[in-house]
């Protein structure tokens, strides 16, 4: 789908580099009143890596993906996409909200949804024509879901919503996906099928970028974290970043040491 | 009093009764489906503060108007001070929301309610000031057609017909929006110009539609229609359209009755059609209307007896419940003897095989959306996807071996 040129270098050097990377974050700063949510956070993602933002309830993954993206009035900090500003590069980006931010009783179909994913090319009054809806079931394939295209969205199930979301992205086509949750209340096949198509996106040389609850899965599933609570606590390969000590910083005494010790970390 | 009635459908009592049936009817279609969308967006209270917002404006805009020597009674210029107060309630309402602690509705009530007194207020005053003169104004709070000029009627149409426009240029940005707001702003749409301009369409309706149902009962145009064609309807296009057919229909129907018959007013009769319309949806809609629904949980009754009554089959239980005996009998699934047809014995096969799966199903699900599936009623393929199903499968094939 012709998105590998931005993409071919994979030197270390680059991969620090904020102008080559598909997203960085330098000194981000959010407020809701007199709280800070998300407070001075840098960070690089490589380019072509799959990373997970891994923090507590409440340490402002969501929200740090809401404000760079333009969701939520950031107080400070810029965000660029490949160098550029995020707000002109919106169209190299898909981004999948949390499940739970729409109602599901809305008047649309499965394959409405993933149509709404080509709002970019069919612009205001281009016709859906049949190429278009093969698109959009093409997607929905990817996800496996085809067969459900013509359902209201209301009577699926939540794995299968998370999925329709996901394929409205693919429809996207966009060169680096940002996830808000995107296993959160799933079951077990949909996890599956969703890590199956993100990890193939990447294949691509797309980078993935995931806010992800579920410790024991992020050696698995990424390449790269990002671990915060209203600050940055660590970033890096999660060889040398998911470690202990780092977890035990982001999560306090909320995570429990013998629970630590239990999970699948990186060869130390 | 029929034979005024069809003349008056069919254009035929008069040319202004022509014109403001055409008039209501165009101004319906621009309600209703402007309306939908604000609707789906669920934010239709908000076209009240809009409604009541709009008197303090015809009042001032007849006092400057005759202050500076006009008539007052110029329809456009009043529909342009009614525009203008629109306005200002609409960004009281937004201001009270987005800086104090005030939600939605109370911020609606507050607004709605003081420019509303306001406009009685000035009412009150011009009453006063012109000693007699009828300035008629108390016509833009239940609407009426009484002297209305060809021009005026020219006036709603066109605005109508503009709205109209407006909606189907502007449909594919509103329907994301209203569905995925979050998902919207990073697809290129800049959500709160599309709120704005989702306002500024109601407003524009609601100003158009002022002299002719007046500022109480707009509301109802703007409301009625979408709700009624959501029990139509699953997809958002046909919603809209739905919504702007019903309302076209009401506004029509309602002026050619109002025109039928002396002293009835277009307004409440064009609402009254409405929700006519409305109470037959509710009734007749195939899935979200009542009989449907009655219907629907009539035959989740059935499949839950026949799949209790399968169940016992594949265990080779006798049947008991009278209900469950007579529907399998009725079905063919069980003979008279009350031994299971070659029918019965392979569905009950199948129900049996779907309740082991159900049954894994319920232990690796921990999203519990469609709990209520889970019973057996239904077939496993409508809710569950292929590689659910396989994944399923395979761990029923090892639990198969194990043991």
């Amino acid at each position: 789908m012709g998105t590998t040129l931005c993409l071919a270098s994979r030197e270390r050097p680059s991969l620090t580099d904020p102008a080559r990377s598909p997203f960085a974050i330098s000194e981000l700063t959010v407020s809701y009143g007199e709280k800070p949510a998300v407070l001075s956070i840098d960070a690089t993602v490589p380019a072509g890596s799959m990373t997970a933002i891994i923090g507590p309830n409440g340490a402002g993954k969501s929200t740090l993906l809401k404000a760079a993206l333009g969701m939520v009035p950031r107080l400070s900090g810029a965000v660029t996409v490949y160098g550029e500003p995020v707000e002109k590069s919106l169209h190299r980006i898909a981004y999948v909200p949390q499940r739970a931010s729409v109602d599901w009783d809305f008047p649309t179909r499965v394959i409405d949804v993933v149509l709404m994913g080509l709002y970019r090319e069919l612009g205001l009054l281009r016709p859906v024509r049949a190429r278009h809806r093969e698109r959009a079931l093409a997607c929905l394939e990817r996800v496996g879901m085809a067969d459900f295209a013509a359902r209201q969205i209301g009577q699926l199930s939540g794995g299968q919503q998370q999925r329709v979301f996901l394929a409205r992205a693919l429809a996207q086509d966009a060169e680096l996906y940002l996830l808000d949750e995107p296993f959160a209340g799933v079951d077990a096949a949909t996890e599956r099928a969703i890590i199956t198509v993100l990890k193939d996106l990447n294949a691509e040389g797309r980078t993935v970028i995931c806010v992800h609850h579920d410790l024991a899965t992020v050696a698995d599933y990424f390449d790269h974290v990002l671990l915060i609570n209203v600050r940055k606590v660590a970033e890096g390969p999660v060889a040398t970043a998911f470690t202990p000590e780092n977890l035990q910083k982001t999560y306090g005494g909320r995570l429990a040491t013998a629970h630590i010790d239990q999970l699948k970390l990186p060869a130390a | 009093m029929l034979e005024a009635f069809l003349d008056a459908l069919l254009l035929q009592a008069g040319y202004n009764a022509a014109l403001v049936a055409l008039g209501a009817g165009l101004l319906g279609v621009a309600a209703g489906s402007s309306g939908a969308f604000l609707f789906l967006r669920k934010r239709a209270l908000v076209s009240d503060a809009i409604a009541h917002a709009t008197l303090p404006g015809v009042g001032l805009a007849y006092i400057v108007m005759v202050m500076l020597g006009g008539e007052g009674r110029s329809l456009p210029g009043l529909l342009l001070g009614s525009a203008l107060s629109a306005g200002a309630g609409l960004l009281a309402v937004q201001w009270l929301v987005a800086r104090t602690r005030l939600a939605e509705d109370a911020a609606i009530g507050a607004v709605l309610s003081v420019f509303f007194g306001f406009g009685i207020v000035l009412l009150t005053v011009i009453q006063n000031m012109s000693r007699g003169y009828q300035a008629g104004l108390e016509g833009f709070l239940l609407g009426s057609t009484a002297g209305m000029l060809f021009q005026d009627a020219l006036l709603i149409a066109a605005g109508g017909a503009l709205a109209v426009a407006f909606t189907f240029l502007f449909r594919r940005p509103m329907t994301i929006t209203a569905f995925d707001p979050e998902f919207a702003a990073t697809a290129g749409i800049d959500i709160r110009r599309m709120d704005l301009a989702m306002m500024g369409l109601v407003m524009g309706v609601t100003v158009i539609g002022l002299k002719l149902v007046g500022l109480i009962l707009i509301v109802a145009m703007l409301i009625i229609p979408p709700v009624t064609a959501r029990l139509w309807s699953e997809r958002t296009e046909h919603v809209v359209l739905i919504a702007g057919l019903f309302g076209g229909l009401s506004g029509y129907l309602g002026a050619a009755l109002s025109a039928s018959a002396p002293n009835l007013p277009t307004g409440p009769i064009i609402v009254l059609i409405a929700f006519s319309l409305f109470v037959l949806s509710l009734l007749a809609a195939p899935r979200r209307g009542l009989l449907a629904g009655a219907r629907l949980r009539q035959r989740y009754r059935k499949s839950l007896h026949r799949h209790q009554g399968l169940l016992a089959i594949a265990r080779n239980d006798a049947v008991r419940n009278p209900a469950t005996l007579k529907l399998l009998r009725r079905e063919g699934l069980i003979g008279r003897d009350g031994t299971a047809t070659e029918k019965g014995r392979d569905l009950a096969a199948t129900a049996a095989r779907n309740e082991k799966r159900w049954a894994l199903a319920r232990q690796l699900y921990t999203d519990d959306v469609q709990a209520g599936g889970y019973d057996g009623s239904r077939p496993i393929e409508e809710l569950l996807t292929r590689d659910a199903i396989a994944q399923i499968d395979e761990r029923l094939g090892e639990a198969s071996r194990d043991s």
